[in-house]
């Protein structure tokens, strides 16, 4: 194995019965390589954006967000992207709310949600029907998906943002008290993994590994433990088109 | 680009005749069928640099009537509403051309006459300092708004 050592990290929107399957493809990855990688994983967007920020971070599991800051501000490039998967959000509140659909929320709402910013933004356009905006709504950052949901169960939020899979991974118990209001069907938005400065001289040698990963016995398996089906190449267009994409969602109406 | 017959359409319609800035004409039919777009579902395209449809999702195709075959190589006015001012288009134009970002409310065209009303956001494909294309992604507008366009567009 060589001595260089790199740092892998992973979006803080990954649904905790996945952690395990992050650490055994780190393992994966390493045996594969033959290189050294630690696998850091942050509690919060604001703990892993100092860590990017301080050069930290070679290998990432990014959301579109902030996919687009790593390849304009950090030279980030895209390796792969999880096949057959996109990025959807959902908006949900308590299941006694009075609201149907979105066009029946009022002015000044409160909103519990995460710091997870595609989430975020997916959501907010998802409110523009009903005229609300960051202006005329309230925000409550919570840390995490469940906590989210236990807001809107104690009736502290009018409704909650979340990631598709981080509401579909709450317990039967905790939906049977929620009920989705919208969910998103942008289809063309998704993670990507992708490698720093330090890493690019192996970015084709990654890529190509990780696109024969589910064809072999054990890299499948490692797959099905991050609920992936399989990597599929990423290039520069296909990232570019997802910052432009990012970039025209990110306007709101007045 | 074909003009409109009256098999594409179903129910009365008006017939309407359209001349786009490169100069051609296209006849069309239109109804007074409104479709909304379903809540969370976004209509994304790319064109080339004059404007030809490269790329669309399915909620596009879902929302214009056309099949991806009939949109893909054609100019993007394919979905123009005689609805629609052609002030709009031009500010458009002269927005993207120069590097910028273009919003507006705009009133689109089915393939059945039908319409559909979006926010729509146009960003021009920046690569190596050139033009290379545009992104367009259009959204559900607020209902308020589009009442607000029904009044000022005819006047513009």
């Amino acid at each position: 194995m060589s001595d260089i050592s790199y740092q892998m990290t992973v979006s803080p929107d990954f649904t905790p019965d996945h952690i395990s399957g992050w650490f055994i493809f780190n393992t994966w990855l390493q045996k594969t390589l033959g290189v050294g990688i630690h696998l850091e994983l942050y509690d919060n967007f604001s703990s892993q954006r100092k860590a990017i920020v301080e050069d930290e971070i070679d290998l990432i599991y990014a959301n579109p967000y902030d996919a687009s800051m790593l390849v304009r501000e950090r030279g980030f490039l895209p390796v792969v992207r999880p096949s057959k998967f996109s990025d959807e959000a959902i908006i949900v509140v308590n299941k006694d709310h009075q609201a149907q659909q979105i066009e029946d929320l009022p002015i000044g709402i409160s909103i519990a949600a995460t710091e997870d910013p595609d989430v975020n933004l997916i959501c907010e356009i998802m409110l523009e029907p009903a005229e609300l905006n960051v202006r005329n709504t309230k925000k409550i950052t919570i840390s995490s998906y469940p906590l989210v949901a236990k807001a809107l169960i104690q009736n502290k939020a009018d409704v909650g943002f979340f990631l598709h899979d981080a509401y579909n991974s709450l317990s039967n118990l905790t939906k049977r008290e929620l009920r989705p209001l919208v969910s998103s069907e942008i289809q063309v938005i998704h993670h990507v993994l992708m490698v720093g400065p330090r890493m690019t001289t192996i970015k084709d040698r990654l890529q190509e590994v990780l696109i024969g990963m589910a064809e072999k016995p054990r890299g499948a398996g490692v797959l099905k433990a991050m609920n992936f089906a399989a990597w599929e190449a990423m290039d520069g267009e296909e990232m570019e088109f997802m910052i432009d994409l990012m970039d025209t969602l990110s306007y709101q109406p007045e | 680009m074909r003009d409109m017959e009256p098999a594409d359409t179903t129910g009365d319609f008006s017939e309407k005749i359209l001349v786009f800035a490169d100069g051609s004409r296209r006849k069309v039919l239109v109804t007074e069928k409104e479709t909304l777009l379903r809540d969370g579902h976004l209509i994304v395209s790319r064109t080339d640099p004059k404007g030809v449809i490269t790329h669309v999702n399915n909620t596009f195709v879902e929302m214009s009537g056309y099949s991806e075959e009939e949109l893909v190589g054609e100019p993007h006015y394919i979905l123009r509403h005689p609805d629609m001012p052609a002030a709009a288009f031009k500010d458009l134009w002269v927005t993207i051309q120069k590097g910028t970002k273009w919003h507006g409310y705009v009133k689109n065209l089915r393939k059945d006459g039908g319409y559909y009303w979006v926010f729509a956001t146009v960003i021009p494909n920046i690569r190596k300092g050139e033009i290379a294309g545009y992104t367009s992604v259009r959204r559900k507008p607020a209902r308020k708004k589009v009442l607000e366009c029904i009044k000022l567009y005819p006047n513009l």
